[in-house]
């Protein structure tokens, strides 16, 4: 990107006023509070630089003036063991510029807000450890989605993909009774397991070459939500059989092409295109049962 | 403006469970969230759901369990609807899709947690609330309920008579934080609150970065009292460097806690000698810390949890998110080694006060789940309540919302005959920082007499004003700043173990903290997604919590469940059967005490020695 000469990294000797401000005020309090090591190590900082770990964290903002046109940032942060892509970017906003802006809440690799394009790879940021990753650390917004700002990407899109598969549970049988389950043998119950897995990060979504080529593809994880339901024995046969012309449509699983893109960058280890080409037999089987 | 019948605040279990009833039941219903719902923290629980369901298990049992866990402080009648209630709650979860763990016969599996005299927690592997969260939303999808996502409600519209108690809340201020606009949302029937948990007024927590406590603070600023805030629930294994939770599951199946010298502390130290590691929460969370400050810790920090014995079979079947959690976020194979665990905070016992049908002292306002004190946890929530509490809750809440008679309440909110007024001292005055012109204690009123529409409209334009006044200060004070300091003083001196002088200290910190976000400022210009401002209005709440949940930690000179003090090593049950409740009053909060109710239908649970 052009914006990113302009930019100079931020240095120790180069710290923007903003941070110095703050650094100074939290400098000050240290003597005072007894504060989490990484402040102190944050005040120790300002006065000497100690081991840091260097971000480029792509941005953007279409309202503000010099973040219209895209660009890349340039963080350095301090090393510490554990230290996930998502603490860096957080003590990144905390401590340097709260203007940097990611969706991110339950820190644990199950709410899904945090997918990012980190060093070319779909990836959630709580869940990758910068020491895994080869420096500087790029990170930015997942690819094929419309940017909002910064980090966040537009999710519409997926959102409109997943409720195309109607993605909810349903039977034209009467449940057994207000007190009584339905049955569900454990064997069927494992067969859809690490198909309930899915957190909605839209990392699979991202990373599929079809589904960028193609908007009207339902995608990865809209047919997993689709298999999660069509293989569950609780749900009664004409719903499963709906469920098969719901995918079976022009832009449904016939158009995987294999490329397993999805299945390898999905953070719950969701193989997705085992799922997809399941359903694929599936599909043909049910055609000869209704022919 | 928006407007709808019934309006859910927050999309997690509770608000997406309380927007299906409210439909069922006829109503126009929306949900106003700051995430999407399927971000929603519930997606964390793991545990399970607590439900009486099979032969040789009897409501009564998770009844008395339930209160004994609570340490005679929950309400019967709330207990009593939470447990009646859950059995079917947790079936039409099943009949929704939810994919729990199966027996060999095709029924739902069950596994014993701590406190509980059956085994009675409901699973879905290590990832129940995964399960349910998703469960609900599917439903509320199917459903066609509309809901705007990534809205940021801020403030509450409320009718402005000088006793909150006549006050009425007709909607609701939301702030859309893609676009940045800031619209009114009027409520005809009602509007529920179910914004969840204040695990970030700690620093060391369990909770997600979303949970500031929201609801909360919008409610105790327009008038609604808080209950029994001091009791906060330290979940004790969490995982050291993070704070992710590691399921009581793992106990549940039969894991051992270990200290440094290899003893198994809770038999060998007799802190437990019955039930152990199934000891209830807060037992086990001051028998770890008690190790640990006793130098039995490992790396004077944390204990250990071992499940190696189970044996990879059972451990991948029942509880294979913890193999996940730990590798990712410990970096430890717990199929191979003890996973390092200290106690976190976890859960909020205290909340909005209610009734068993949701119901605040304000006419038109609910609250639900974690948000809410109806009261089912006392001082000591048991694990593998609250997911029921969400259902069962949200349920009632949605239903009378709509209209739904439910009959008469037996938990009584607000001031009654039996209420007493209290006092505690302060080494600091707590409250608003200036009153009258502290632009961000919003909520309390809005005088634009008896029209709905013209209430949300003024309440419109108060909080653009906040928001104009947070955008346009140059130069001021980081939110960041100020919420890692109250962060910081709550886990240090608000924690498992409370000491006077930490107490007071806790108090001093808090109140420079409020006077320096007089001061606050928010960098970012934009109002495109403005992450930026959004915290800066939750770091307030935050403070208003920790303020909350110090106060009445202050006022409570008795050792009840979860709330330890040093100077009363006793359950003072002449003097302390009774909730703790604090009014916001306009700026300066009231204390004030109303009895609990230990008289339920099924029996009155007299208080007895707690010990397990």
């Amino acid at each position: 990107m052009s914006g990113e000469a302009e930019e100079a990294p931020v240095e120790a000797d180069d710290v923007p006023d903003f941070q110095q401000h703050r650094l100074a005020r939290k400098a000050e309090r240290s003597g005072a509070d007894a504060l989490r090591d990484d402040v102190q190590a944050a005040a120790a900082e300002s006065a000497e630089p100690e081991e840091t770990v260097h971000l480029r964290v792509f941005r953007y903002d279409p309202e503000v003036e010099d973040k219209q046109e895209p660009r890349y940032d340039d963080f350095h942060v301090p090393a510490r063991d554990g230290l996930s892509v998502l603490d860096a970017l957080i003590w990144a906003r905390d401590q340097y510029d709260s203007t940097l802006t990611f969706r991110h809440s339950c820190r644990q690799a199950v709410c899904g807000s945090d997918a990012f394009f980190i060093n070319g790879r779909q990836r959630l940021g709580c869940q990758t450890q910068v020491s895994a990753l080869e420096e500087p650390v790029r990170i930015e917004p997942l690819p094929h989605s419309d940017v909002t700002k910064d980090l966040v990407v537009d999710m519409e899109h997926f959102y409109d993909q997943m409720e195309a598969v109607e993605p909810y549970f349903d039977s034209s049988d009467d449940p057994p009774g207000e007190l009584e389950e339905r049955k569900q043998s454990p064997e069927n119950r494992e067969e859809v397991k690490l198909a309930t897995r899915c957190i909605w990060c839209s990392a699979c979504m991202s990373s599929c070459n079809i589904a960028a080529g193609d908007n009207k593809y339902l995608g990865p994880a809209a047919i997993n939500m689709a298999y999660r339901f069509a293989m569950d024995e609780r749900e009664s046969d004409d719903v499963t059989e709906r469920r098969f012309r719901t995918i079976e449509q022009e832009h449904g699983v016939w158009r995987c092409q294999t490329q397993f893109s999805c299945t390898n960058v999905c953070p719950k280890d969701i193989p997705l295109t085992e799922h997809i080409q399941e359903l694929k037999r599936e599909a043909v089987k049910q055609n000869l049962k209704f022919w | 403006m928006h407007e709808h019948d019934v309006l859910v605040i927050g999309g997690g279990g509770a608000g997406l469970r309380a927007a299906i009833a409210a439909e069922e039941a006829g109503a126009d219903v929306a949900i106003v969230s700051k995430l999407h719902p399927v971000r929603s923290h519930t997606g964390a629980a793991e545990g399970g759901i607590n439900a009486v369901l099979r032969e040789g298990d009897e409501v009564e049992m998770h009844a008395y369990d339930t209160m004994k866990g609570s340490d005679y402080l929950a309400d019967a009648p709330a207990v009593e609807t939470l447990t009646r209630e859950s059995p079917k709650e947790t079936i039409q979860l099943e009949h929704w899709g939810m994919p729990f763990s199966r027996e060999e016969d095709g029924t739902v599996s069950q596994r014993p947690f701590g406190g509980l005299s059956f085994a009675r927690t409901t699973y879905a592997g290590a990832e129940t609330g995964h399960h349910l969260l998703h469960t609900l939303y599917q439903q509320v999808v199917k459903r066609g309920i509309e809901v705007y996502d990534e809205w940021y409600v801020s403030r509450l519209a409320v009718t402005d008579e000088d006793d909150p108690e006549d006050r009425r809340c007709v909607g609701v201020v939301g702030y859309d934080i893609r676009s940045g606009e800031i619209a009114g949302f009027r409520a005809r029937q009602g509007v529920i609150l179910a914004t969840g948990g204040p695990g970030q007024v700690y620093a060391h927590t369990t909770n997600a970065v979303a949970n500031t406590g929201d609801g909360y603070a919008m409610a105790y600023r327009a008038g609604v009292p808080l209950e029994d805030m001091e009791f906060v629930q330290f979940h004790p294994t969490t995982l050291p460097s993070t704070g992710v939770l590691i399921s009581e599951g793992v106990r549940g199946e039969g894991g051992i806690l270990y200290n440094a010298d290899g003893e198994r502390f809770l038999f060998e130290g007799g802190y437990a000698n019955n039930a152990g590691e199934l000891a209830s929460r807060d037992v086990v969370s001051r028998a770890e810390l008690t190790e640990i400050n006793e130098g039995r810790g490992i790396e004077d920090d944390y204990v250990h949890l071992d499940m190696r014995h189970l044996g990879e079979e059972r451990i991948l079947d029942r509880l294979e998110n913890i193999v996940h959690l730990a590798e990712d976020f410990e970096g430890v194979n717990p199929l191979e080694e003890p996973m390092p665990v200290k106690p976190g905070q976890h859960y909020q016992m205290g909340g909005i006060e209610t009734n068993e049908f949701g119901q605040t002292a304000l006419d038109g306002l609910y609250a639900i789940g974690e948000c809410a004190c109806a009261s089912v946890h006392g001082a000591n929530r048991l694990g593998g309540n609250a997911l029921p509490e969400l259902v069962v809750f949200g349920k009632m809440a949605g239903r009378h919302a709509a209209g739904e008679d439910l009959g008469e309440p037996k938990v009584p909110v607000g001031r009654t005959d039996d209420s007493e007024e209290g006092a505690v001292e302060t080494p600091v005055a707590p409250g608003a920082v200036d009153e009258g012109e502290d632009l961000a204690a919003d909520g309390a009123g809005d005088d634009a007499g008896d029209d709905a529409g013209g209430i949300v409209e003024a309440a419109v334009a108060a909080e653009r004003e906040r928001v104009e006044l947070l955008m346009d200060r140059e130069d001021g004070v980081n939110h960041a700043d100020i919420r890692e300091r109250v962060q910081e003083t709550m886990a240090q001196n608000v924690n498992v173990f409370r000491e006077e002088d930490g107490l007071k200290q806790a108090l001093r910190d808090i109140r420079a903290a409020r006077e320096d976000y007089q001061d606050v400022s928010v960098t970012d210009p934009s109002r495109t997604f403005n992450t930026d401002l959004i915290h800066t209005i939750e770091t307030r709440n935050v403070i208003d919590l920790a303020e909350a949940i110090t106060l009445g930690a202050m006022a409570r000179t008795e050792f009840r469940g979860a709330h330890w003090r040093k100077q009363y090593q006793a359950r003072d049950d002449e003097n302390w059967l009774k909730h703790t409740l604090l009014s916001w009053n306009d700026g300066s909060p009231e204390l004030w005490f109303k009895p609990v109710v230990l008289e339920g239908e099924l029996q009155t649970y007299e208080p007895k020695e707690r010990s397990y």
